[in-house]
């Protein structure tokens, strides 16, 4: 109907059919990129153009290093700022794909002459991204429907919000150009398969090579892409186009990867890596067979030389992967890794991994959140993906299964599902759509064949127009071409929304409505770490829970004891101890780590309720999980976690308590309540006369979200 | 060993040094104050000090220019002297500005620093002038007791002379200190000494020499908000596009008693009228309190540090914004134009210790030079912005100890070649 609509404005031009095609493709494919990245900027409208959350901030001043000093101080960087007093070998323990990205847009653009700042690049770099993602997501549909597929594909990725969740102005994280990454390297890779050309083998190794850059995720590739091959190897449709493409992107994508020093010798040392590798040489044993199944011509000698090399060859693996295991070569799997494949494993073993919030297992309404109605037309696309099978719809179909898997398991890999869910979601409503056309546009003598096809699969996607006769037919599919107009354009509101109202805001300045229904700001966040930049020594450590640990860096640019980078459990523990001990107890570890500032975040005055308290029993877990002082049970009432008067004794005296509750037993927080009546927990607080010994209040913002404390010196002796 | 030697060639300096000077006095002219008023405000954290004299030719010969004379402490605080000459009688009187300049005088006794009047027409020989000196010292009270509690008030100290140093005989002389309130500690007593309300009086004094000094401590209470900007940098960008656009990038600090006197939390700044697109925001992001009053005369900009400033607390923060341009720039013969803008600080009752202001001229000016009415330091700069090859020419002057009293325009003069 479109290029209907198109061929009359355009007659004058008189564009044969196929240049109107690519014109309206080509209009379609831009517009889509500019929605892809302005549909991503309500937070810079709506707030200011700022870095969002926690790790986006250590990204973004890891690149403002970069691109200060230089590639090479960057590379050799030590951190003496986090992680006190160990330090942080910055270096060799962080992806640098995104920060040498937004560095080269950043050099890019001043050699154009265009004095931007650096955070501005940073704030805009994942919108840039999923940009492109959109007209990967578009060849990747052409390569493995059709162009339509496609088309769809890229406008459903451009608003997602499965994927808009990660990467919206702001949030500049690794995921924001590694979703790009990793879509394109399949991409590659497939047109590599579908071609069997070495070109784009060596695309492929270096779309892995960025990736591998760029996020920890790259494991999902370097897992999906051999146990793809297997399938291949397995329903026999082994070829020297598949040969060509796995030997040329494994070696080379590995060669390459081992660049990256974070990842260094992985490849052929840890057991996530070594599916690969064991399919790199079962290819091999394949190719061998093949040669000398065509050299020998009696099939009985065959069979028997099958059986010994399959075997030698499978005893052969087994012996070095035990061996390698044995003798330590080969790590095991990693905590995380584990607790992909084992959702519960986690909350036995690794509290720091189950801590996390994006980390827990997805609630069926996040999906219907994230997906809509991709929900119901994913298996719809399977189907069709099923009817027409080749290397490539295997390809989605496996991708598609497994990401959808692990977006079951954590929270946030419903991200790394999301091009798989719109890619084939995309195979569905474009099959769909284009039989109903097809089926409407036929003339009555072309009823016969189009119609046909058309009924089958529309009844397969909607289950609605079944066996009619013909005179319905026409407006059944003109129905159910309604139907999915009125569906698409459903999504396309509810991602809109989704993208406005959940995942537009910063986190670090947090708004709600006011009395009047004007909007109330509360930046408490920046006010305090801002403080610390200019009021306290440049020397001074702040103690903090881990998750503030990159913003108190980037923002007040002070040393911190623990961050984000939750690599070393103990020294995490021992915060954690420290703030789960009474104050004496916590006094001496303090001085120990030569803290001079701790940092509580108390929402009992505004009703923020992701605040230390109720973080606090992560502490007690964590701390405990290394030193069995602590005591879960101890902070517990009967299994109840409470800080009001029937509150543990442990709990109402442990440093946490007492610095987020600190004279709060005198304030008034709502008309009607007692003093000390906390919002966030709607209880009155147990214990309100707090008097601190070795600490002393330094400062506390406005709305008493941060509040700060000073550690006093020891006492003279004398 | 060393010690007793070093004092007494000091003394021994000195003496030579004061006879030295007796003998070469005449060099200063025989000049002579009759009479010599001096008012000192302490009601803000910058010292205004009114000082009337009146100065008699004793010699013969015509004198053309009058010193001043500051002790080493007040010269380094010294923000700005001004001097008038009245001319005319009771209500008709009229003042004429004179050229006042620092200057090096040989032999000063004690590391005296000296700023010279020139008189407008030389003052013959018995007759005499009435000169009308304004200048502010900036960090010149000091919190004591330097850390106090929330609830207390502060109190300073104000060191100071009572007698005014000259170089020349003052016949006689007054001196008035003005308090903030009632609330005056301690203060020395230089007899007659008088105290009423918020006011104290020294003298009258009769004859005193030349270089007479008698130190006197005031402490008084003083609650006014000790706003110091220790840094300020003001970039003002000349468009081609009829655009006017500041940066202001203040380092400001609450140089008050430690850690418990609350600054107000409002900060007011002037700006000039039809100014749009204001920002107002700090190294990790925009400050949402701030408030704009515009009116057609000027534009108020009220503006809120992240975190009430306690005393010895610091912010940074920028306030951006744009102006149209031809409110400031005009065109002169020759093909020159001029910019005229303000120099000092936008924000009200505030010192800065060290203002820069960078004139960014738009790409291809040439020879560019500006004209203050006070001497401050020059020189060029090349910036680099939008769409630049060659660069921005740019002007930077730069002053340091600037009070509100520094708020007058100046020109700055490019060559566009078009």
């Amino acid at each position: 109907m479109s290029s209907m609509i198109s061929s009359d404005l355009l007659k004058p031009f008189k564009l044969k059919t196929k240049q109107q095609e690519l014109l309206i493709r080509v209009s379609i494919l831009c517009l889509v990129y500019i929605l892809a990245f302005i549909t991503r900027l309500f937070s810079v409208l709506r707030y200011e153009s700022m870095i969002h959350e926690f790790d986006p901030y250590f990204n973004y001043r890891t690149t403002l290093y970069l691109t200060q000093n230089g590639f090479y101080d960057f590379w050799n960087w030590f951190d003496s700022e986090s992680w006190y007093p160990l330090g942080r070998i910055i270096g060799g323990t962080l992806y640098p794909g995104l920060m040498v990205t937004a560095a080269l847009i950043y050099r890019l653009l001043h050699f154009l002459r265009f004095a931007v700042h650096i955070r501005e690049v940073c704030v805009l770099t994942a919108p840039f991204f999923a940009s492109n993602t959109t007209l990967v997501a578009y060849f990747f549909g052409k390569e493995i429907w059709d162009s339509g597929a496609g088309l769809v594909a890229a406008i459903l990725i451009a608003v997602c919000p499965g994927y808009i969740s990660r990467s919206v102005a702001g949030s500049y994280d690794n995921e924001g150009v590694a979703i790009f990454a990793l879509l394109f390297t399949f991409y590659l890779f497939v047109k590599a398969v579908n071609t069997g050309s070495l070109a784009w083998g060596l695309a492929s190794a270096f779309g892995y090579f960025y990736m591998v850059s760029a996020w920890g995720g790259y494991v999902f590739i370097i897992n999906l892409i051999p146990l793809y091959v297997l399938v291949l190897l397995i329903t026999g449709r082994y070829s020297m186009r598949l040969y060509v493409a796995y030997n040329c992107m494994y070696i080379l994508g590995m060669l390459l990867a081992m660049q990256i020093r974070f990842v260094g010798f992985q490849h052929v040392q840890s057991g996530e890596h070594m599916a690969a590798m064991g399919v790199f040489f079962l290819m091999q044993v394949f190719y061998f067979l093949d040669w000398v199944k065509h050299m020998l011509s009696d099939t009985k000698l065959f069979q028997a030389f099958l059986k010994i090399t399959v075997t030698f060859a499978v005893a052969v693996g087994a012996v070095a992967l035990g061996v390698g295991m044995v003798s330590g070569y080969i790590s095991p799997w990693t905590g995380r890794f584990y607790s992909l494949l084992d959702p519960t494993y986690a909350k036995d073993h690794i509290p720091i991994i189950a801590s996390v919030s994006e980390h827990q297992p997805t609630a069926w309404s996040s999906f219907m959140f994230d997906f809509h109605i991709l929900l119901f037309l994913f298996p719809a696309g399977l189907y069709f993906c099923f009817k027409r099978l080749s290397d490539a719809t295997i390809f989605i179909v496996m991708y598609g299964l497994t990401s959808l898997y692990f977006a079951g398991v954590m929270v946030r890999l419903i991200l790394v599902a999301t091009p798989a869910v719109c890619l084939i979601s995309a195979i569905a409503v474009s099959a769909t759509v284009k039989n109903l056309t097809v089926l409407l546009r036929s003339k009555n003598k072309v009823v016969q064949t189009g119609s046909t096809k058309g009924t089958s699969s529309g009844k397969a996607s909607s289950k609605a127009s079944l066996d009619q006769s013909q005179p319905f037919q026409k407006n059944g599919a003109m129905a159910l071409l309604f139907g999915a107009f009125y569906l698409l354009s459903k999504y396309a509101t509810h991602c809109t929304w989704v993208t406005s109202e959940a995942y537009s805001s910063p986190s670090i300045v947090l708004a709600a409505r006011g009395a009047h229904g004007n909007r109330v700001i509360f930046d408490d966040y920046r006010e305090a770490y801002f403080w610390l930049r200019q009021n306290t020594p440049p020397d001074a450590k702040v103690m903090s829970w881990w998750d503030y640990g990159y913003q108190i860096t980037a923002m007040g640019n002070r040393t911190v004891i623990v961050d984000n980078n939750t690599w070393n459990n103990t020294h995490i523990a021992t915060v954690g101890r420290a703030m789960s001990s009474y104050e004496d107890e916590a006094y001496e570890i303090m001085r120990s780590l030569d803290v001079d500032y701790v940092l509580v975040v108390f929402g009992g005055v505004t009703g923020y309720s992701s605040d230390d308290i109720n973080k606090f029993l992560w502490m007690v877990r964590i701390g405990g999980g290394v030193f069995p002082v602590i005591r879960e049970p101890d902070y517990l009432v009967n299994g109840e976690y409470r800080v009001d008067k029937g509150a543990a004794p442990k709990m109402l005296n442990c440093l946490m308590y007492k610095l987020s509750y600190y004279r709060f037993g005198e304030l008034v927080t709502e008309y009607g309540r007692p003093p000390g009546y906390d919002r966030a927990r709607g209880v009155e607080i147990g214990n309100k006369d707090i008097k601190l010994e070795h600490l002393e209040e330094a400062f506390t913002t406005s709305n008493w979200i941060v509040r700060i404390y000073k550690v006093k010196p020891p006492n003279n002796r004398w | 060993m060393e010690g007793p030697i070093r004092a007494r060639e000091a003394l021994a300096l000195t003496l030579f040094s004061l006879l030295f000077f007796l003998s070469r006095s005449s060099a200063l002219h025989d000049l002579l104050i009759s009479n010599a008023e001096r008012r000192i405000d302490l009601s803000s954290h910058i010292v205004k000090v009114y000082l009337t004299l009146k100065v008699e030719n004793a010699g013969s010969s015509p004198a053309s220019e009058v010193v001043l004379a500051f002790p080493p402490s007040q010269v380094d605080h010294l923000a700005t002297v001004e001097a008038l000459a009245t001319k005319g009688k009771r209500k008709k009187t009229t003042f004429v500005r004179l050229e006042v300049k620092p200057t090096e005088l040989p032999d000063a006794p004690n590391d005296t620093k000296y700023f010279t009047i020139y008189l407008a027409n030389p003052l013959n020989s018995a007759e005499s002038i009435t000169l009308e000196v304004l200048y502010m010292l900036t960090h010149s009270l000091e919190p004591f007791p330097a850390e106090i509690g929330q609830s207390e008030s502060q109190l300073v100290y104000y060191r100071d002379s009572a007698l005014v140093l000259s170089p020349y005989h003052i016949k006689q002389q007054t001196t008035f200190i003005k308090t903030p309130s009632t609330k005056v500690d301690s203060f020395t007593r230089v007899e007659p000494t008088n105290r009423a309300g918020t006011e104290i009086k020294y003298g009258p004094y009769e004859d005193h020499t030349p270089y007479s000094f008698s130190a006197i401590l005031v402490h008084f209470e003083n609650n006014s908000p000790f706003a110091v900007v220790e840094e300020l940098v003001r970039e003002v960008e000349i468009s081609h596009w009829g655009n006017l656009q500041v940066t202001e990038q203040y380092k400001l600090v609450h140089a008050g008693a430690r850690h418990k006197g609350v600054f107000s939390r409002y900060l007011l700044a002037r700006l000039p009228p039809r100014v749009h697109s204001v920002y107002y925001r700090d190294e990790i992001g925009n400050i949402s309190s701030s408030h704009l009053r515009t009116d057609s005369r000027k534009s108020e900009l009220e503006i809120e540090p992240r975190y009430p400033l306690f005393g010895g607390w610091k912010a940074t923060f920028v306030i951006g914004y744009g102006l149209p341009l031809q409110d400031f720039l005009f065109e002169s013969s020759e093909d020159r134009r001029y910019v005229n803008f303000t120099f000092g600080c936008p924000l009200m009752e505030t010192v800065v210790d060290k203002l820069t202001i960078k004139v960014v001229l738009p790409e291809g000016s040439k020879d560019p030079s500006a004209v203050v009415p006070f001497p401050v330091d020059q020189h060029l700069e090349t910036k680099y912005s939008y769409l630049d090859v060659v660069g921005r020419t740019v002007v930077v002057l730069e002053k340091k100890n600037v009070v509100p009293g520094h708020n007058s325009h100046f020109q700055a003069v490019l060559f566009c070649p078009n």
